[in-house]
């Protein structure tokens, strides 16, 4: 493999190799108004209440059966303005390279970031790039900053949360965190499970939209999955979560994973899922409008807020089982036993 | 999924849990012996819906929990040594050794692999020319077969690079040295069901009779767990005092044969130390003369440090069903999931970890 | 301990050493190499309880069965249970 092939500390410089790297991997691909102004910062016209959120995104492997790190950079930071009730417009890009990183893979991480920031119709103005030294990064490194406008009917609040509210997700649990483990060398196994990663705005802001302040609070249950964001919101709400075991959606593969390596789908990691807890009122009119939208046609609701055990997760099963969900301790290991 | 989902019906549990109210007459104590079970159990909620009468004790059957110290001190140092990966199932490394888990070890430079099988640790010596590749073969009979077939996967292509950490426990004597206890107050258990499949269930013949104690040898899906419950109950009412096999769809009497052939190849019984409870003769495997070169303790010369540290956790007393996770002063304080003080803390698996992360509510 | 799962053993790879037979296990979509050394008598589309990689007794499918249908059938404990009595023996 020639030097040309892959990173060098040259290539962060600042110098003539720099330009060469961001003129054909970066600026070609993300053109647009602002970031083709090459300058240290972009300057933007934006009016109202605005939603701020950053993110890195470390993964491996770089490239995974339904996304890879690119995508997820985007997406994740999308998401995250979503939940916070606003309408996503535009992203900062940070990367940071490791020396040795393939050119070619350079390429598919900036397409990818291209693709899903045209599907999410968000741009990206402005960032950086950094080259550190073999051994110091794990390929490449990514921070994205977003920022997006309110949506003019978004009330959203922990505190707002209310005994009785209906808790729903978006969708499937555990898809990406299942994905990414099937990749690992050791813990090899073939599946069809693809990462969840999209982005999930378009039906936010439709809910938001057709019902307003009804809508309470909207997660993104990442890292540590559904049950450690439930946990947040009891312990924020100071009410307790009362799950429907039997409801939660889970696809039968990943659950056969799940099985296979003794993991709990609730505490599995997701990049296209959110929560939303809103008024139980309007509950069917939410799932027939999420319904409508291919990044949430699988919602469904798992639960509801109580007054008992505050601060507590509790699952209830169709014996009448209970048993309380825990916040991911750590990090959740496959286990034999 | 085919025979889990039939054995989840909440329709034949409520059944069973019907009959188990109807049938008990006075208070028993019923030890499940496999962790698996406990983790079911309480996962499930079983544990609220039983009469009062029945009090389930969670018995001593998590190869995590009963990994002494001092070998997890071993595959520490082993994991830091030059040229030598440790390969590890997921729920050793956040046991903590003395000074460190390998986890920790990791963090520390440590050469730490997880694996879902010993055969995919055979499978990396075979593919890397590294100087060393230790599997820690923890586990009960269970896990045998796949530790000694390990063995002779590597014998056969000639890998001198491989070798065991050795850890295995066997369920019997644990059960025996239970019911041996003076402060006993057990009276009936649930026999592992996966270590049956294995091994068979004669060998609770003489236990059952001798100790006036019935055995039901139970599966792990909460139909399974209620019906070796209803099993236990109504045998201990009859004082019918034999052996049952509630899990007779993968437990023939005798066990499986080629497994046993395999696992008798490689290991002879020799005795083991367990975490908490202390030396128990005849309790464990250990590798035959024949198969020495493959003992890691040997080719790597590890010390034996016999130093069960004690820092107030009352394990031992915990895995002989005589004290309760919330009995210990340390329980959800000192002692989490995230900073455990012992091994039941840390495996899922183990009574500490699945009461605190699946205790019942505090309704107020 | 010894998580171990029932899967459908999907195809056999033959191998003239026993210690190396393998085949494919599906469980619900999910597929995994596993060894049959344990299981001899393994054939295609029989479940097999897999534990950490190998494969440890074929699944009995007229056991299982039989089980769950005794308990379908046995007499229905819950009216004895309407008695209140009966819930609270003296113990």
């Amino acid at each position: 493999m020639s030097r040309q092939d892959t990173i060098t500390l040259g290539h962060g410089s600042g110098g003539t190799l720099t330009h060469e790297l961001l003129d054909r991997y970066i600026f070609g691909p993300l053109s647009n108004p602002h970031l083709d102004r090459q300058h240290d910062g972009a300057v933007l016209d934006l009016r109202g209440p605005l939603a701020f959120t950053t993110d890195s995104f470390v993964v491996q492997p770089l490239f995974f059966p339904g996304g890879d790190i690119g995508s997820l950079a985007v997406h994740g930071t999308v998401n995250d303005i979503a939940m916070c009730g606003a309408y996503p417009k535009y992203l900062s890009l940070s990367l940071i390279l490791e020396e040795g990183l393939l050119l070619t893979d350079l390429e598919r991480i900036l397409q990818s970031i291209q693709k899903a920031c045209l599907e999410a119709g968000v741009q990206i103005v402005t960032g950086d790039t950094k080259v550190v030294e073999k051994g110091s990064g794990d390929g490449i490194f990514i921070n994205t900053t977003g920022i997006g406008t309110m949506h003019p009917k978004a009330h959203i609040g922990v505190e707002r949360i209310k005994e009785g509210d209906a808790i729903l997700v978006s969708g499937t649990l555990a898809n990406h965190g299942i994905t990414i483990m099937s990749q690992r060398e050791g813990l090899s196994f073939a599946s069809p499970i693809e990462s969840d990663s999209r982005a999930v705005h378009e039906p936010v802001l439709a809910l938001l939209d057709e019902l307003g302040d009804a809508v309470k609070l909207l997660r993104d249950p990442t890292r540590g999955g559904v049950g450690t964001v439930l946990n947040e919101i009891a312990q924020q709400s100071k009410l307790g979560v009362q799950l429907d075991a039997e409801s939660i959606p889970v696809a039968p593969t990943v659950n056969g994973a799940c099985e296979m390596l003794g993991l709990d789908p609730l505490l599995v990691a997701n990049e296209g899922l959110f929560i939303g807890v809103i008024d139980q009122s309007v509950k069917e009119k939410a799932i027939d409008l999420l319904k409508r939208f291919p990044a949430s046609a699988a919602v469904t609701f798992i639960g509801q807020m109580v007054a008992s055990h505050p601060g507590q997760v509790v699952s209830h099963n169709a014996m009448g089982g209970k048993r309380v969900v825990p916040m991911l301790p750590g990090e959740q290991l496959p286990r034999i036993c | 999924m085919k025979y889990l989902d039939e054995f989840r019906d909440p329709v034949l549990a409520k059944k069973l849990l019907d009959q188990i109210h109807a049938t008990v007459t006075q208070r028993w104590m019923i030890m499940e012996v496999c962790g698996g079970q406990t983790h079911s159990l309480v996962k499930n909620g079983i544990l609220d819906l039983l009469p009062e009468e029945v009090v389930m004790v969670h018995g001593p059957g998590c190869p995590v929990c009963v990994t002494p110290m001092n070998l997890i001190d071993q595959a520490v140092q082993l994991s830091l040594r030059e040229g030598v990966t440790v390969c590890s199932f997921g729920d050793m490394v956040r046991v903590p050794g003395k000074e460190m888990s390998l986890l920790e070890a990791k963090a520390q430079g440590g050469s730490l692999k997880m694996v879902y099988s010993p055969l995919d640790a055979v499978q990396y010596a075979a593919q890397d020319a590294f100087e060393g590749v230790v599997f820690f073969a923890v586990g009960f009979e269970t896990t045998a077969p796949a530790n000694a077939l390990a063995v002779l996967q590597a014998e056969k292509q000639g890998l001198t690079n491989f070798s065991l950490l050795v850890s295995h426990v066997l369920v019997p004597p644990a059960m025996q040295a239970i019911l041996d206890d003076p402060f006993n107050n057990i009276n009936a258990f649930l026999a592992a069901g996966h270590v049956c499949t294995v091994m068979g269930f004669r060998a609770y013949y003489p236990i059952a009779q001798q100790y006036e104690t019935p055995i039901v040898v139970t599966g792990f899906e909460p139909v399974d767990l209620l019906q070796g419950i209803a099993r236990a109950v109504t045998m201990l009412e009859s004082k019918d005092y034999t052996v049952e096999n509630q899990y007779a769809r993968v437990v023939l009497e005798d066990g499986n044969r080629a497994a046993q052939d395999t696992i008798f190849s490689v290991f002879e019984v020799g005795d083991r130390e367990w975490r908490g409870i202390g030396t128990i003769p005849e309790s464990g495997y250990v590798l035959k003369e024949t198969y020495r070169s493959f003992d890691a303790v040997e080719k790597f010369g590890l010390l034996n440090r016999d130093t069960d540290t004690q820092n107030g956790c009352i394990a031992g007393a915990i895995m002989k069903g005589q004290q309760k996770p919330k009995d210990c002063p340390h329980f959800g304080k000192g002692c989490t999931p995230v900073n455990p003080m012992g091994a039941p803390m840390v495996s899922s698996e183990g009574a500490c970890a699945a009461y605190y992360n699946y205790a019942q509510p505090t309704v107020v | 301990m010894c998580l171990a799962i029932p899967g459908k053993l999907t195809t056999i790879v033959p191998d003239e050493d026993p210690v190396f037979r393998t085949g494919t296990v599906d469980f619900d979509g999910v597929t995994r190499q596993v060894n049959l050394a344990m299981v001899p008598e393994a054939k295609e589309n029989d479940y097999v309880l897999v534990h950490v990689g190998i494969a440890l007794q074929v699944v009995d499918e007229e056991e299982a069965r039989m089980l769950l249908d005794t308990i379908r059938t046995t007499e229905d404990w819950a009216e004895e249970l309407a008695d209140p009595d009966e819930l609270n023996q003296p113990s």
